[in-house]
């Protein structure tokens, strides 16, 4: 099926009900680069695939697009099988890492491309072009070719030309990962703006876990082409669902051990001489275990939990200190304080136990 | 780098519409008929330098090694043989010595002149070697060169040198020159920097342009044969000339020495491929250094 | 690329390093120019230009230029029209594209003289060539292909189409493959990604490589004596130049010949580059900032 002239007139957010991928693999070499990824989007959804290299959140962006063939399961969008179709049948958005803006073509050339292989006329394509352009803030360097332009100009260019052709849904492939710092959280808030007003289906493949708590409704965190918790970003935040994703979300205090007793709620876990009551996450046994904690979470002064150790390295972070400290029980930890503290100097610090995440081992 | 470009390398969205597959079948098939038609250009050579007779039928009637022999006499091969390998080691030993202190300078400096430089070395590799070896060989007759192996060393060298350079240049681009750089701080002066830091990253470079070089020159014909006389000539201007008068004598030893030819050229084109890209005996050349 | 930036004298000394290079060149090849450019204009007899009016003026001289071209230029464009659709179907680094130029590399390795040799014995009326379409009851007798025009063009693309072939492979290689997809997601099947992205990125590397391939092809020599018929129909400039200075021994003549031939290649040259100005000619990757 290759899209035609009428199929642009559709309504605004791209009038589909769901996009559905239903356990799609991709095999390649001996190794599962995809294993088994089952998900549904909604009409509108912001959905961001996050995880380290090689998880696998790329893969399944191009399996999307149809750049790459799936190895089993199905992709639809409604009750229209996809995934066997070509990508220029398609009709996704796609912005890629590095713009893969088209070099001898100038910015209004690159953006009406997508409307030109669709062979709108002329003057439909023009209006639309500077639609798109103005949407981006563009206007003035209309002409210009994208040699000339800067990283952060040529992304805009490259979502103006993604979303002109009005697709049910916009693939984003890593699109800040090339802009330093401060253009990155100017670009996110674009990303944002530019989602609510069009309301189209998105799916963004980071690394960057603020990246996708910030602009995501759900976020699905993977590694090793298997989806290890698909939520909100809330959820993903406070309850993890296993140690792979709590590592990912920054609980950077890992402590290994053992649960000794379990009381409903709570239990009782010991990391040498480090004794700590936590929150069980999904069922667990005595025995062997992981307990996480959030830097941030760990407050000063008395309280449940308990731990006194001495300061060892402290960092200025403006807004509070990054602090390491060793317990006396010989325990290294990370900790967030807005006080400061001086290394060396014997601190008392506590933690809520429902903030003591433990997961079993094995 | 992205996972994905690798991986459509290897392999495509399935769905194949039949306009693509039979445009894949013409190209498929013109590209089979070019290499198969070479494949018969070498294989009726060598078959035929084989043969005792071979008028009229498919395959010789008989196959013998005689050929050899004779055309090892005839032609003075040994001789022929000697003086081909003598005069491309010198070339290459020669165009190195200049090539890479000349690609190193450009690699490594910003000079005025610099551009002209660059331009001045890719004039012999553009200009095809007929045009500019009449006047060369003019110049060697009147300076008493022409027609001695002197003469045909200098002519091939004309653009052994700047090809040394093009390959060469890049090459070293590619070095950091950080490492020199951290060896002065060290305190190594000039000889110990180039001892022990730039000849052993150099090695393979050097060792590609030299095999490139040699195989590039043991197959160049118009210079050799617009400045060789009868005892200098390299084993292509021997075998065009046996060619040449190949009414005179027997077809099968102008195949026998043609055969001489390409096992000297292939074997010493195998030996490159193991150290090289063999592509780099065309493209490199072409390629403007990245800026 | 860093240049430099310690100003110890060991580091001025390097720039010397170009002296040598600089100066074979300058004295093996601009001056062998010069002094056969000078030549040119020598004569016995007759003004300045003698030379280049007697080239002109005599059919034996004049009329190798145009039938140089008549093999060189179709010769060129066979191989580049061969070379376009394959090195685009062997863009990606797959094995088969490995093998491939691997094998056209040994027609070049090989050269001239044996390629035109072998077509002798290959191409002859007692060829397998002619044999096979025999047999096939293509042909009823075997085609003349050798000791004429057409056994001297079948060696140029021999020899030619690989050259042509590596050398517009490496320009389409470096035409960085995610601008396709990115057309691909925009609708664009395989047929207009060549026509809307490769070609007019590849535009300026097919210019360089015609010029490179026509003027191998105009210095056409070894073929069209052995294969050709060099006394008439495959007499090309090459030949003139030659019997001027190794026959005739009149090398002021001989050396007016390679500067018409150096000229009429340079003619072309000029038109096709100039051609190229009115394409794109930057980098072609994906223009990151």
């Amino acid at each position: 099926m290759v899209l035609r002239k009428g199929d642009f007139h559709q309504p605004r957010g791209g009038g589909f009900g769901e996009l559905k991928l239903d356990a799609i693999s991709r095999r390649f070499g001996g190794l599962f680069a995809l294993d088994g990824l089952s998900l549904t989007i909604k009409h509108g959804e912001f959905i961001a695939l996050l995880g380290p290299s090689g998880c696998g959140k790329s893969t399944a962006l191009n399996c999307l697009a149809g750049l790459l063939p799936l190895t089993s399961g199905s992709i639809w969008l409604d009750d229209r099988r996809i995934d066997t179709m070509r990508p220029e049948e398609r009709g996704f958005g796609m912005i890629f890492q590095n713009y893969a803006l088209f070099p001898h073509m100038n910015v209004r050339k690159n953006v009406g491309f997508g409307l030109a292989m669709r062979r709108m006329p002329k003057d439909e394509i023009r209006r639309r072009v500077d639609d798109a352009i103005g949407l981006v803030q563009l206007e003035a360097h209309a002409e210009k070719l994208p040699g000339q332009l800067s990283g952060g100009q040529q992304q805009r260019v490259a979502i103006a030309r993604a979303i002109v052709i009005e697709p049910p849904v916009v693939l984003m492939d890593e699109p800040l990962s090339n802009l330093d710092a401060k253009l990155r959280l100017e670009m996110r808030s674009e990303i944002k703006r530019i989602h609510h007003e069009l309301g189209r289906a998105t799916v963004y493949v980071t690394h960057d876990q603020e990246e996708a708590l910030s602009l995501a409704d759900r976020v699905v965190v993977m590694k090793d082409g298997v989806a290890q918790q698909i939520g909100s970003p809330e959820a993903l935040y406070n309850r993890p669902a296993n140690l792979d994703v709590a590592l990912f979300m920054g609980y950077r205090n890992v402590l290994e051990g053992r649960v000794d007793r379990v009381d409903g709620e709570r239990v009782s876990f010991q990391c040498g001489a480090l004794a700590l009551t936590g929150a069980p996450q999904g069922r667990i046994d005595p025995g062997a275990a992981t307990a996480v904690i959030r830097p941030d979470e760990i407050e000063i002064g008395d309280g449940p939990n308990r731990v006194e150790g001495r300061a060892e390295t402290v960092e200025y972070c403006g807004r509070d200190y990054l602090v390491d400290f060793v317990t006396d029980a010989g325990a290294r930890l990370h900790a967030r304080s807005t006080e400061r503290i001086n290394p060396g100097e014997r601190v008392c610090w506590h933690v809520p136990a429902e903030r003591v995440l433990v997961y079993s081992v094995g | 780098m992205n996972t994905a470009t690798a991986a459509l390398a290897r392999t495509d969205i399935e769905r194949r519409s039949w306009r693509e597959i039979a445009w894949t079948s013409l190209v498929t098939a013109l590209m089979a008929f070019f290499l198969i038609n070479v494949a018969g250009v070498i294989a009726s050579v060598a078959v035929s330098s084989f043969a005792t007779r071979w008028l009229g039928t498919w395959l010789p009637a008989g196959f013998t090694t005689r050929w050899y022999a004779s055309a090892w006499d005839e032609f003075q091969l040994g001789d022929v043989l000697t003086v081909t390998l003598r005069v491309v080691f010198i070339v290459v030993a020669i165009s190195i010595l200049i090539g890479v202190p000349a690609a190193y300078a450009l690699a490594r400096r910003e000079f005025p002149g610099k551009r002209g430089a660059m331009l001045l070395f890719l004039l012999p590799l553009m200009v095809p070697p007929i045009t500019y070896g009449i006047p060369l060989a003019t110049v060697l007759y009147r300076l008493r060169l022409g027609g001695t192996e002197s003469g045909v060393i200098l002519a091939n060298l004309v653009p052994a040198v700047p090809f040394v350079i093009l390959v060469m240049t890049p090459f070293i681009e590619q070095i950091d020159v950080r490492l020199e750089q951290a060896a002065r701080v060290f305190g190594a002066g000039t000889f110990r920097v180039f001892v022990h830091i730039l000849v052993p990253l150099l090695a393979p470079g050097i060792l590609a342009a030299g095999l490139l070089v040699l195989v590039r020159t043991i197959a160049l014909f118009e210079l050799t044969f617009l400045t060789a006389g009868p005892d200098s000539q390299t084993l292509v201007v021997a075998l065009y000339y046996s060619v040449f008068a190949a009414g005179v004598r027997a077809t099968q030893s102008v195949d026998a020495m043609a055969v001489t030819y390409m096992v000297t050229t292939l074997v010493w084109l195998l030996i490159a491929m193991r150290f090289v890209n063999p592509t780099q005996l065309v493209t490199r050349v072409k390629e403007a250094p990245r800026n | 690329m860093t240049a430099g930036s310690l100003h110890d004298s060991g580091f001025d000394r390097t720039v010397l390093l170009i002296v040598p290079g600089v100066l074979f060149v300058l004295l093996l090849f601009i001056y062998p120019f010069a002094y056969g450019l000078f030549l040119s204009f020598t004569t016995t007899n007759g003004g300045i230009w003698a030379n280049y009016a007697r080239f002109f003026a005599e059919p034996r001289f004049f009329s190798t230029i145009g039938i140089t071209f008549w093999i060189a230029l179709p010769a060129t464009l066979v191989n580049l029209a061969l070379a376009i659709p394959m090195a685009f179907k062997l863009r990606r680094p797959t094995s088969a594209q490995r093998i491939v130029t691997t094998m056209l590399v040994v027609p070049i390795t090989l050269g001239t003289v044996l390629v035109a040799e072998g077509l002798l014995n290959y191409l002859g009326p007692q060829g397998w060539f002619n044999r096979l379409l025999v047999d096939m009851h293509l042909i009823a007798s075997p085609v003349r292909l050798t000791h004429n025009y057409w056994g001297v063009l079948l060696s140029l693309v021999i020899t030619g189409f690989p050259f042509a072939f590596l050398l517009t492979l490496s320009y389409i290689t470096g035409i960085d493959p995610v601008l396709a997809q990115a057309a691909s997601t925009l609708g664009a099947g395989p047929a207009r990604q060549f026509l809307h992205i490769y070609f007019p990125l590849l535009a300026p590397g097919l210019a360089i490589t015609f010029c490179l391939a026509f003027v191998q092809a105009f210095s056409v020599f070894p073929s069209a004596v052995l294969l050709g018929a060099p006394a008439g129909p495959t007499r090309v400039i090459s030949i003139a130049a030659y019997q001027a200075a190794f026959e005739d021994y009149d090398y002021a003549m001989a050396s007016a010949v390679a500067m018409i031939m150096g000229l009429a290649q340079l003619a072309v040259v000029v038109a096709v580059l100039g051609l190229r100005g009115f394409f794109y000619r930057g980098p072609a990757g994906g223009a990151k900032g």
